[in-house]
Formats: structure tokens, C-alpha cells, sequence
């Protein structure tokens, strides 16, 4: 009986061996695809075991982490005025996953960026739990509070963006009406209903709309300013003071519709500084045809037009169309027709003429910190185009200093500094039904240089019509934060 | 314990005769230590991973542990002084790395809350205490294993009894999803399938003794098998026709594929004939997959197996096609690959993600992940290492019957692992049994430490030293140098 025997201690032993091989597989060669896989619970509870590394302005965190008591999931996010700071930060949810920021820098604040990957080895030898890094962003807390504050006092919808022109950073990045992310940062029944709320089918004012970035709308007479710098660029007109070849009332080409002004302003014949001043669509208008839809798209593409910014958070791309006639191009170049923007795009125009012609990449990380605050990467300011040339960008610098001395910007004046800007009133809706968008974009300058670039967008559904203006209702802002950068900066 | 060592070095003195084996009672005693004190320290891991501290309860988990190991122990050293020193040891051991898990898995709020966990611990320490009390009373009064050869038939008609006892209206508790292994009695379920493997295997075992000259010799010779003949053929279409008749009514493969298989290993053993092997892999093929084709419950657990995700999508999304699914399969694999190489340690893995059955079933998946492949292998080695004693208990037999009785308990425990193992880690379908000795559950500890006294108390007699003739004074020499 022994023979058996042997072979059935043979088999048991292949039974054993086949356990050992299928252990090896599971645990050895499909061990990192089975711990990574995404439907792995596991991936989520490592992922909220540590508390999150923070977002830094100013040198202060602007998020936090609290302990949950509920569930698996160990610490969530916190926000420290979380709906000031919504379009900057994104949110991070443990229900709801992350975005913007929180989604883009997420290894370095959760700390399994490969940049950590030795620093977290060395954790792991000397027992030390892993820790997120931290993202230093560039923004600027007094600009963002104006931005904010100012937006939320208005009322309606808005959104501002400003930029530092000589660099690139943006400042302030405010979007009303906001949302706290830190009221979907669990995984609670209360975090579920204020996502719910949060749902833009529930809620039509869809406060989690990053407007700055996310948003476009028709810039109006803001565009007057791209118009000028591709007249000039062009040779059009060489300087601002040169009387253009404008007739008043003047018909688009290719129609009977003759291009309207607002109200019974000086613009026949008028220089580019005179209908900057009063913002006359005839000379825009007339400008933008001449140069033809190919010259304009060419010089908003300088701009950022047509391309979508990363910052690193996305921005969509502003619109200006390539498939246009005389009279579309017309219109389009006051900032109607297809053409639309965003405030972040705005306020690259600005900075960029500020900035002597160069357009610098806008961007908002300023740096990447190790959880021991050493920096991992530091973002260069990146020169991005040069829309128009120092000469030119000077002399549109004089043409917006106008508008706010003497023309229809003049709510923007800081006293002792020089500001430069241009309003606008774009329509909306079906036959300009809707209440207009009141925009305004400027920049300031103390001594040589320009610290800030601004753009405001206020819609204000409830305002009486005839009060909104591009200087009545988005300068005041503007202004406020550009002096609050300024302030700042002392 | 020196009492007891100089004790038994008197008792060598005086009846061992030249071919005298060492009774290697010292060595079990010295194993079951590390058996004790690797346990002990688990669990003091397991407190240090969760709350920071020394669990308030190691004290007595200790002692309950090793005063357990030490009644076994003495009882071994009393009622089966040559009995192999490597299968309590290692019995125990595993018994001991269950009460940690089982203890781990008690203090997820999860499991908790589903009340899979909780307390569980101390109900195995207590089923623990009755397997070793079974064990006990296994050795001190079955003297000598072949007395159960008298019991081959009532043992026969106990084993379909129990078998049958599930399906009694009234008794058998539906608890698992699907598979009805249970009975309910009073506030206990018990799962008769882990005493029927014992019961069976001494009716088996009793049977084929006296058949086995008859199924071995009169065949035919074709195509190089040896055929049985037609009349010879009718009890293992018997044993057959009764693991369909598990797989349909009790819908579990896992016990069927046990007893099935349990028997074709000792058919094979007692007639020598490789035929019969051949036999029954082509019925438990047949078997398997014709009663699949029609049984909705084996379906789902081959459709888990072969792709595991898809059933945890379809349990989690929630399905409306009248089947149970479970996302079990799939939550194992991942806590398989969590673990990677070194596991996460005692304590710090997410196994209660498994939730139901997450200490039973699954256990094996906890120690997959919180001891690694390293921790795991070494479990399935250890399982191995009992086997391999048990065949080679059943090779010092010296009585076809303790050869037949030790080859169908090995050959069955070695099913079970890899029925289970397999199992739980996605090798063939899932099954509804338990791990021996490592998993929460009454019926598996105590049936098991009963099928160890039995496989001790063979060995035991295996390795006892035949009287000897006539002591030569050689032997007395070569005794005397001879450590204990």
C-alpha cells in the first residue's frame, strides 16, 4: 500500500504547490495593479489616512484637515473662507473626488508625488507616518478679499481676475456667486445634500461655476482695446493722436445697418484716443472690417484668444471666429457678434499692454513645498507673446490712461497713481433682452512699473437697466483691488 | 517538567528493545512554546496596530492559549507517548494565529456594525477549549484506533445522517447565502459537513479493508486500465450519486469535491489501481459540470470566479436578475494584492472591506493582506507540513486500516486547504468551507482537533516500539548514549 501512498503524498504536495504558485501571483505579480486599482477601497482610505497638505497664500494655509467620525475615510478637508477662495482651490470631497487645484497638485498634497518618493521611503524606515507637501500659490489675499467683497456688494453674478503684468501671476481670482467646498468635503449625508444643492439643475445660480476661468461672455467695449493694438500694430493708424477715417452714421459693409453709438458721442473723424475715450463703435467697428477678420483673429491670438490657459488650472479658450464678413468682423471687434472671453483673457489684455506689448504666461503655483517645506519646483515667469511692441503698447498705455482721466473709466482713479482702463457693456440675450454685462479692465501703475492687470465682469440680472455700466458697476471693483495690491506692496 | 522527562526516560529503560524510536516528547513540548509564544505576540501586535497599547486581555489569552497547549500536551505525553511531536505543535499554532485574526477582525467597527464581528474571539477561544477537550478524550479512550473498525457501518449510516441533516425542514439554517451546510440548534449552528469528513473516513476506510482485494483483483485489462467490474463498480457510484445529491440539495461544491475526492484517494490507496483515479476524475467531472449547468447558485460562484469584477459591479450596482452576487470574490483578490510581498502588518490592513464572512470564509484573505506572501506562504506551508505528517503516519502504519483511516483524514485536510485556499484567492470556484483550525467557527476547530487526536493516536501506535525479542547488549549501548 505504500506505493499509493507515496503518490498521494506527491499530490498533496502539487496541491500545496499550486496554492504557493497562485499566492505568488496574487500577491507578488498582479500585487501592484490589485492595490492600485482604482475600485480598491483601499486607494481611497490610504489617500484620506494622512491629513492633506495645505494650499498657501501669503504664507498662509488657506485649507485645513479635520478628523471625520464617521466611515473609514480618517481626515477631510477644510477651507478657510472657502467660498472667497472656491475658484482657486477647487475641492477635494471624499464622496465627490477633486478638482482645479486640488485635483491637478493632488500627489503633492497627498504626498505621493514621485518628487516624495524618497523622502516618503525614509518616513517609512524611521516609522514617521506620510505627510502631503504644500502648493504655494501666487495669489494675493488682500486683492482676492476686494475681488470678493466687491463681487458679493454688487450682487448678481461676477467674476474678476487679476494678474501681475511684468510676471504673470495671478493675483485674484474671484467668482460670485461661490460655494464652501468645505461643506461637500465628507462623506456624510449632510455633505450629499449640499452637493445636491450645489447641482446646477437645483440651483440656477451654479455657485460652483469657476466664472474667472470656466465662464465666457461677449467682452463688449473692453475689446476696443485688442482692436486699437491691432490697428496699430498693423499700421492702421501710427499714433493715437491721428485723426481715422471715420464717417458718422457709418453702414457695415455688405448691409444697410447702419453700426450705432451709444448716446451722441464726438466720434466722426476721431482719434483713436478720442473714441477709446468715448468708446465709439463706429471707429472700431470700421477698424476691425478694414483690417479684415484674418489680421484681427492674428492679433487676438497674440492675446491668448482662441486657446485654453493653463494656469495650471484650465481656463476655456475665449472666442474670436475666423469665418466672418466685413460687417461680422465689425462687430466682432467691438466685442459683440461670436467674440467672448474670459476674465482671466481680459485681464491678459491688460496686463499684456501694461506689460510694454509682453504677454506673460499666467499662472497660479507658485512653488511646490515638501512636507518639510523645502521646495520641489518653483514656476519661472514665462514670457508667452508680444501682441504689440513697446512703442505701440505705450501708446495704447496713454489712450487707456484717457479713459480714466477724462473719459468713461474715470471711477477707477486712485489718487497718486496712474491708472489705465477701458469699460464695456456687452448684450446679452435673444435682442439684447437680458440685462447687459457690465465689464471693466485696467491696470495700475506706480512709478515704472505696473504691479496689476485687472478684469471684472458683473451681471446683474436685478439692476435697472439703464444703471448698468462697465464704469458704474465693475470700475468700483476693479479699483478696489488694484488698490489693495498696491497697498500691499508697501 | 522534569518529573515528567525523567519519567519517560525510565519508561524507555525499561520497554524499549532494539529498534526503539525516541518518543520526541521534549521537541513537542519545545515546538508547542514557539506554537504559544508566536501567537502571543501577534496579538500584542494586533493592540499596538489599533489602539497604541498592549491589548488589556493578552495576559489571559496567553495563559488560556498555552494551559490549552499544555493539557493537550500531557495528555499526548500520557495517552500517546510516540506520537508524532510536529502536528500539535503546528495544530496549535494555527489555532492560536486564528484567535488573533478572529480577535483582529472584532475590533472593525464595520464588521461590528454588521455584526460579523465582535466578541467573536472569545467564542473560539471557548470552541477551542472543546476541540481540545475532544482531543483529549480521543486519546485517553480510543486506546487503539482499530477499535473503530468495528464501527465501519454505523459509522456509514452516521455519516449520511449528518449529512442529510441540513435539509431537514426545520433544522437546516439557511445563514450562508445559498449553500445550506447548516443546522440550527437552540442559539447554535452547527456545520455537520466537518464531523461527517471524520465519521466517513472511518467508514471508508473500514469498508475498503475488507473489499479491497476483490475491487483490486478482478478486472479486466483495456487500453492499459485495469476496468472494475460492474458489480464492483457499485459503491463508488454510490459515494458518487451522494456528492451530486450534496451538490444539488445542499448546493455546496466545496463539501461535495471533499467527499468525493476524500474517497477516490482511498479506493486508490487500497487497491493500488490507477483506474481508479482515471474513474473519478471523469465523474467529478461529469458531476460538476452537469449539475453547473442547471444549478443557479454554482453558476454564480463559477461566473465570480472566472471574472470577479464583474460580480462585484453587478452587487455593488445592484441587479435585478433574481441571483445572489457578492462583491467577496473580488474585495479578497484586492485584499490578496494590498498585502503585496510583506503584507501591511497585524492590524493595519482593510480585510473587514470583505464583510460578511470576513472571519470565517475569508479569513485567510486577513492574513494574505496584514502578513504578505512571506506570512501567507508560511501559512500554507504549515498546512502542508500537517499533511505531509498524516501521510507519513499512514506510511509507519502498520495496519491497512490505520494506513486507509490516516491517508483518507490527510487526504481530506489536504482537499479542504486547497478547496478553501483555492477558493478564497481565485483559483477555482468559491466554496462554502472553512480553513481548519485558522477560521471562526465551532464545528471546524472541534472536528478538527478530533481528526488530529485520531491521526496522533495512529502514529502513536505506528511508532510505539514492537516488544523486542530478545535485548541484546548492543542495544542496551546504544540506548544508553541516546539523547531524550
Amino acid at each position: 500500500m505504500n506505493k499509493p501512498l507515496r503518490r498521494i503524498a506527491i499530490f498533496c504536495g502539487l496541491l500545496v504547490l499550486a496554492l504557493l504558485i497562485r499566492d505568488n501571483w496574487l500577491q507578488y505579480v498582479k500585487a501592484d495593479s490589485l492595490r492600485e486599482d482604482p475600485d480598491n477601497r483601499r486607494v481611497l482610505i490610504a489617500r484620506y489616512a494622512t491629513p492633506r497638505g495645505d494650499i498657501i497664500v501669503d504664507g498662509k494655509a488657506i485649507t485645513g484637515h479635520a478628523e471625520t467620525t464617521s466611515g473609514d475615510f480618517k481626515y477631510k478637508r477644510t477651507y478657510k473662507d472657502g467660498a472667497m477662495w472656491a475658484p482657486v482651490t477647487g475641492f477635494v470631497s471624499q464622496s465627490y473626488g477633486a478638482t482645479q487645484l486640488e485635483s491637478i497638485e493632488d500627489g503633492i498634497l497627498t504626498g505621493t508625488d514621485d518628487r516624495l518618493f524618497f523622502r516618503n521611503t525614509l518616513d517609512m524606515l524611521t516609522g514617521k507616518p506620510k505627510e502631503g507637501g504644500n502648493v504655494v500659490t501666487t495669489l494675493n489675499a488682500a486683492a482676492q478679499k476686494a475681488a470678493y467683497d466687491g463681487l458679493k456688494k454688487q450682487g448678481g453674478k461676477g467674476a474678476v481676475a487679476a494678474i501681475e503684468p511684468s510676471t504673470g501671476k495671478i493675483l485674484a481670482l474671484a467668482s460670485y456667486p461661490s460655494y464652501d467646498p468645505s461643506t461637500i468635503a465628507g462623506g456624510s449625508d449632510s455633505d450629499a445634500e449640499a452637493w445636491k444643492k450645489l447641482d446646477k439643475k437645483n440651483n440656477p445660480d451654479d455657485p460652483s461655476l469657476n466664472r474667472a476661468l470656466r465662464e465666457v461672455y461677449p467682452p463688449g467695449s473692453t475689446f476696443k482695446v485688442v482692436t486699437a493694438a491691432a490697428a496699430l500694430e498693423n499700421g492702421l493708424y501710427k499714433s493715437a493722436d491721428e485723426k481715422t477715417d471715420s464717417p458718422l452714421p457709418w453702414t457695415m459693409p455688405g448691409t444697410t445697418t447702419p453700426l450705432k453709438n451709444e448716446g451722441n458721442i464726438p466720434c466722426k473723424n476721431a482719434t483713436l484716443r478720442v473714441a477709446l475715450q468715448y468708446s465709439c463703435n463706429t471707429v472700431f467697428g470700421k477698424v476691425g472690417s478694414d483690417l479684415g477678420n484674418e489680421k484681427m483673429l492674428e492679433e487676438a491670438k497674440k492675446f491668448g484668444f482662441t486657446e485654453e490657459q493653463f494656469t495650471p488650472v484650465r481656463s476655456s479658450s475665449s472666442v474670436f471666429s475666423d469665418d466672418m464678413n466685413p460687417s461680422q468682423t465689425a462687430l466682432s471687434s467691438i466685442g459683440q457678434y461670436n467674440t467672448a472671453a474670459t476674465p482671466l483673457q481680459m485681464a491678459m489684455v491688460a496686463s499684456a499692454v501694461a506689460n510694454n506689448g509682453t504677454l506673460m504666461k499666467p499662472y497660479m503655483v507658485d512653488s511646490l513645498q515638501a512636507p518639510n517645506v523645502d521646495t520641489l519646483e518653483k514656476t519661472e515667469p514665462e514670457k508667452m507673446s508680444e501682441p504689440l511692441s513697446a512703442e505701440n503698447a505705450q501708446i495704447l498705455q496713454s489712450m487707456m490712461e484717457t479713459v480714466v482721466q477724462k473719459g468713461t473709466g474715470t471711477t477707477a482713479q486712485i489718487q497718486g497713481v496712474t491708472v489705465g482702463g477701458k469699460t464695456g457693456t456687452a448684450q446679452h440675450g435673444e435682442n439684447n433682452s437680458k440685462n447687459p454685462y457690465a465689464w471693466f479692465i485696467s491696470y495700475a501703475k506706480v512709478g515704472d512699473s505696473a504691479p496689476v492687470a485687472v478684469a471684472v465682469v458683473v451681471q446683474d440680472d436685478n439692476a435697472v437697466r439703464e444703471n448698468i455700466s462697465g464704469s458704474g458697476l465693475a470700475a468700483p471693483i476693479a479699483k478696489s483691488v488694484m488698490e489693495a495690491v498696491i497697498d500691499s506692496k508697501k | 517538567m522534569s518529573s515528567s522527562t525523567s519519567n519517560t526516560s525510565t519508561h524507555h529503560t525499561s520497554t524499549i528493545g532494539a529498534i526503539g524510536a525516541p518518543s520526541r516528547r521534549n521537541t513537542e513540548l519545545a515546538l508547542l512554546v514557539f506554537a504559544v509564544l508566536i501567537p502571543v505576540f501577534a496579538y500584542a501586535n494586533v493592540g499596538l496596530a489599533i489602539d497604541d497599547q498592549v491589548p488589556t486581555g493578552l495576559l489571559s489569552y496567553g495563559l488560556g492559549l498555552g494551559l490549552l497547549a499544555g493539557v493537550a500536551h500531557l495528555v499526548v505525553r500520557k495517552f500517546a507517548p510516540y506520537a508524532d511531536p510536529l502536528m500539535l505543535p503546528l495544530a496549535t499554532l494555527l489555532n492560536g494565529l486564528g484567535l488573533v485574526a478572529i480577535w483582529r477582525l472584532d475590533q472593525s467597527k464595520l464588521l461590528q456594525q454588521i455584526h460579523v464581528a465582535g466578541g467573536k474571539a472569545t467564542n473560539q477561544l471557548i470552541y477551542t477549549a472543546m476541540g481540545i477537550a475532544l482531543f483529549a478524550v480521543v486519546l485517553v479512550f480510543l486506546k487503539d484506533h482499530r477499535v473503530l473498525q468495528r464501527y465501519t457501518y454505523i459509522s456509514m449510516v452516521g455519516a449520511l445522517v449528518l449529512l442529510l441533516l441540513p435539509l431537514v425542514p426545520g433544522l437546516g439554517a439557511n445563514i450562508t447565502y445559498g449553500a445550506k451546510i447548516w443546522i440550527q440548534v437552540g442559539s447554535f449552528t452547527i456545520q455537520p459537513g466537518e464531523f461527517a469528513k471524520i465519521v466517513l473516513a472511518v467508514f471508508f476506510a473500514g469498508y475498503l479493508m475488507v473489499k479491497r482485494d476483490a475491487l483490486a483483483l478482478a478486472s479486466r485489462r483495456f487500453m492499459g486500465l485495469y476496468l472494475p467490474r460492474g458489480r464492483d463498480l457499485g459503491p463508488i457510484i454510490v459515494v458518487w450519486m451522494m456528492s451530486i445529491l450534496i451538490l444539488v440539495f445542499e448546493t455546496d461544491l466545496g463539501t461535495s469535491l471533499l467527499f468525493f475526492g476524500m474517497f477516490i484517494i482511498m479506493l486508490y490507496v487500497a487497491t493500488e489501481r490507477t483506474s481508479w483515479i482515471v474513474f473519478g476524475l471523469l465523474m467529478s467531472a461529469a458531476g460538476a459540470v452537469g449539475v453547473a449547468s442547471f444549478e443557479p447558485h454554482v453558476q454564480t460562484r463559477v461566473q465570480a470566479w472566472l471574472n470577479p469584477m464583474h460580480e462585484y459591479l453587478l452587487s455593488r450596482n445592484g441587479s435585478n436578475d433574481g441571483l445572489v452576487h457578492s462583491e467577496q470574490a473580488m474585495q479578497a483578490l484586492w485584499a490578496f494584492g494590498s498585502g503585496g510581498t510583506l503584507g501591511t502588518g497585524w492590524g493595519q490592513g482593510h480585510s473587514e472591506l470583505i464583510r460578511f464572512a470576513a472571519n470565517s470564509d475569508f479569513i485567510l484573505a486577513t492574513f494574505g493582506e496584514e502578513l504578505g506572501l512571506a506570512g501567507l506562504m508560511a501559512i500554507l506551508l504549515i498546512y502542508g507540513l500537517i499533511v505531509e505528517r498524516g501521510v507519513r503516519t499512514a506510511l509507519a502504519a502498520r495496519d491497512p486500516f490505520g494506513k486507509l483511516l490516516a491517508i483518507g483524514l490527510s487526504g481530506a485536510f489536504a482537499l479542504q486547504v486547497f478547496v478553501v485556499a483555492g477558493g478564497v484567492m481565485g483559483l477555482i470556484p468559491l466554496t462554502g468551507m472553512t480553513m481548519p483550525f485558522l477560521a471562526y467557527g465551532g464545528s471546524s476547530v472541534i472536528a478538527n482537533w478530533a481528526l488530529i487526536g485520531i491521526l496522533i493516536r495512529i502514529s502513536d501506535t505506528a511508532r510505539r516500539p514492537a516488544p523486542a525479542p530478545a535485548p541484546s547488549p548492543d542495544a542496551e549501548m546504544t540506548q544508553v548514549v541516546r539523547p531524550s
